[in-house]
């Protein structure tokens, strides 16, 4: 656990620095894999920026429309760059409009593209473990077992080496560089890795010391994954029916930039 | 590539899902189970770690006294520039919400200060709440001490809201932590 790296007066919060190199190296990939989708490269980046940058003002702001009257005590906080007042839900719903209506105007197909962001989605997932690692979060539930770690009190499973091998080994079968899943229905690829990623949280989730427990003790972590897991699987079986005889797409890069 | 047909893919997928619901149901916690509140860590969700502090003036004040009332505790130095930009917000958010309970502990790192400038610093800004001296960093080590300055904001049960690592904090987040911690 190394939650703050101290570089003389300046303390680095180390989970923020995992999140941000596991975002270049994740564009990087994704920039890479573009072209073979037909998707030019810089198309990748403006998107990620104009989602993220439309994603943190907008869970600003949400997060200002909440609490209007502490604002308005101190209209100064509204550019804090305290985390702690940013909406994330708000903010991720206003990124994913923008990225919608960027994505739109710059004609870029929407399944094609979300297949061309599963390489950064796989290299984020491996980032928030090694994250969850660094700060101590995410943490696992009491154990007897061997391999369990002392962390918080207690001997734990160590879920958060769990959640980066898991995001490891599906970035690993998901790894873009393999021809085959260009053969692939558009979109294909994206809801099979989201699937795949939500399957493995379900499962992963019962070793978590920190769910949230509703209704008979139901870990509420693992509805949502389960919801997305439905999702992705009708998904998959809706691209059979709207693609029913794929034809592989040639690779072009000629998409307007 | 070979692919499965329509059908296998229906019942695989209507397997998967019944599967996972069956995994949710054969997985769920038991109440308690997930150390919320259990143990004594510098962390949220955990129990805030007991101390006792003295001031600069000599009177002691222990956590346990404040159970009951939602408290919030900075550790901070005179040395430090985002502890003292954020100490003049911490005061006024004080000052509004005193009178419902809340409180502050403001405790200087003083192992790692000069115990005169801290206290020269805390009148220079007529700081309303209570100034501790952690003299030899017990309290430091025991509230996991990594960056300058860390905050706990600290529910009437005792249990850690939340841990703010760095600063300074904006007088909105201040504000909006404390009336969430008094309404509860």
């Amino acid at each position: 656990m190394l939650p703050v790296v101290q570089i003389g007066p300046l303390a680095i919060q180390t989970p923020g620095l995992v999140i941000l190199l596991g975002l270049w190296l994740g564009l990087l990939l994704a920039e890479r894999y573009a072209p073979r989708r037909g998707v030019h490269p810089n198309q990748v980046d403006n998107l990620v920026l104009v989602t993220l940058v439309s994603g943190v003002i907008g869970a600003r702001l949400v997060y200002a429309g909440r609490y209007p009257a502490a604002f308005a005590a101190s209209p100064l906080s509204l550019v804090s760059l305290n985390p702690g007042l940013l909406d994330w839900v708000g903010g991720a719903a206003i990124g994913l409009i923008a990225a919608l209506i960027y994505g739109n105007r710059k004609k870029m197909p929407l399944l094609s593209t979300l297949d061309v962001l599963t390489p950064l989605l796989g290299v984020m997932a491996v980032a928030l473990g090694v994250s969850h690692l660094a700060s101590g979060n995410a943490f696992g539930a009491a154990t007897d077992l061997p391999w369990g770690v002392h962390l918080w009190g207690e001997k734990r499973h160590p879920s958060q080496v769990y959640e980066i091998v898991l995001a490891l080994i599906i970035l690993g079968v998901f790894f873009p560089g393999r021809s085959a899943f260009l053969n692939w229905k558009p979109g294909a690829y994206f809801f099979a890795f989201m699937a795949s990623s939500s399957a493995g949280y379900l499962f992963l989730a019962a070793f978590r010391g920190d769910s949230t427990l509703i209704a008979g003790g139901v870990r509420l972590e693992q509805v949502y994954a389960w919801i997305i897991l439905a999702v992705c699987l009708i998904a998959l079986l809706w691209l059979d029916k709207i693609y029913p005889a794929h034809r592989p797409e040639a690779p072009s890069s000629k998409s307007e930039r | 590539m070979k692919t499965l047909s329509a059908t296998p893919k229906i019942w695989l997928s209507i397997f998967a899902l019944i599967a996972g619901i069956a995994w949710i149901w054969i997985s769920r916690g038991e109440p308690g189970s997930t150390s919320e509140g259990n143990l004594p860590l510098p962390r949220q969700g955990f129990a805030a770690p007991e101390f006792s502090l003295e001031t600069p003036e000599g009177e002691t004040i222990s956590l346990s006294d404040l159970r009951g009332r939602p408290v919030l505790i900075n550790l901070w130095t005179s040395w430090c520039p985002p502890c003292r930009t954020e100490m003049p917000a911490l005061n006024r958010v004080y000052q509004a919400y005193r009178d419902e309970g809340f409180e502050i502990l403001a405790i200087n790192s003083t192992w790692q200060d000069n115990q005169a400038d801290a206290i020269a610093f805390a009148a220079e800004l007529g700081l309303d709440f209570p100034v501790l001296l952690d003299l030899d960093g017990q309290v430091s080590r025991l509230y996991q001490l990594r960056s300058l300055p860390t905050s706990f904001f600290i529910g009437k049960d005792g249990v850690i809201r939340e841990v703010v690592i760095g600063g300074p904090m904006s007088e909105a987040l201040l504000r909006i932590r404390v009336e969430e911690l008094l309404k509860e």
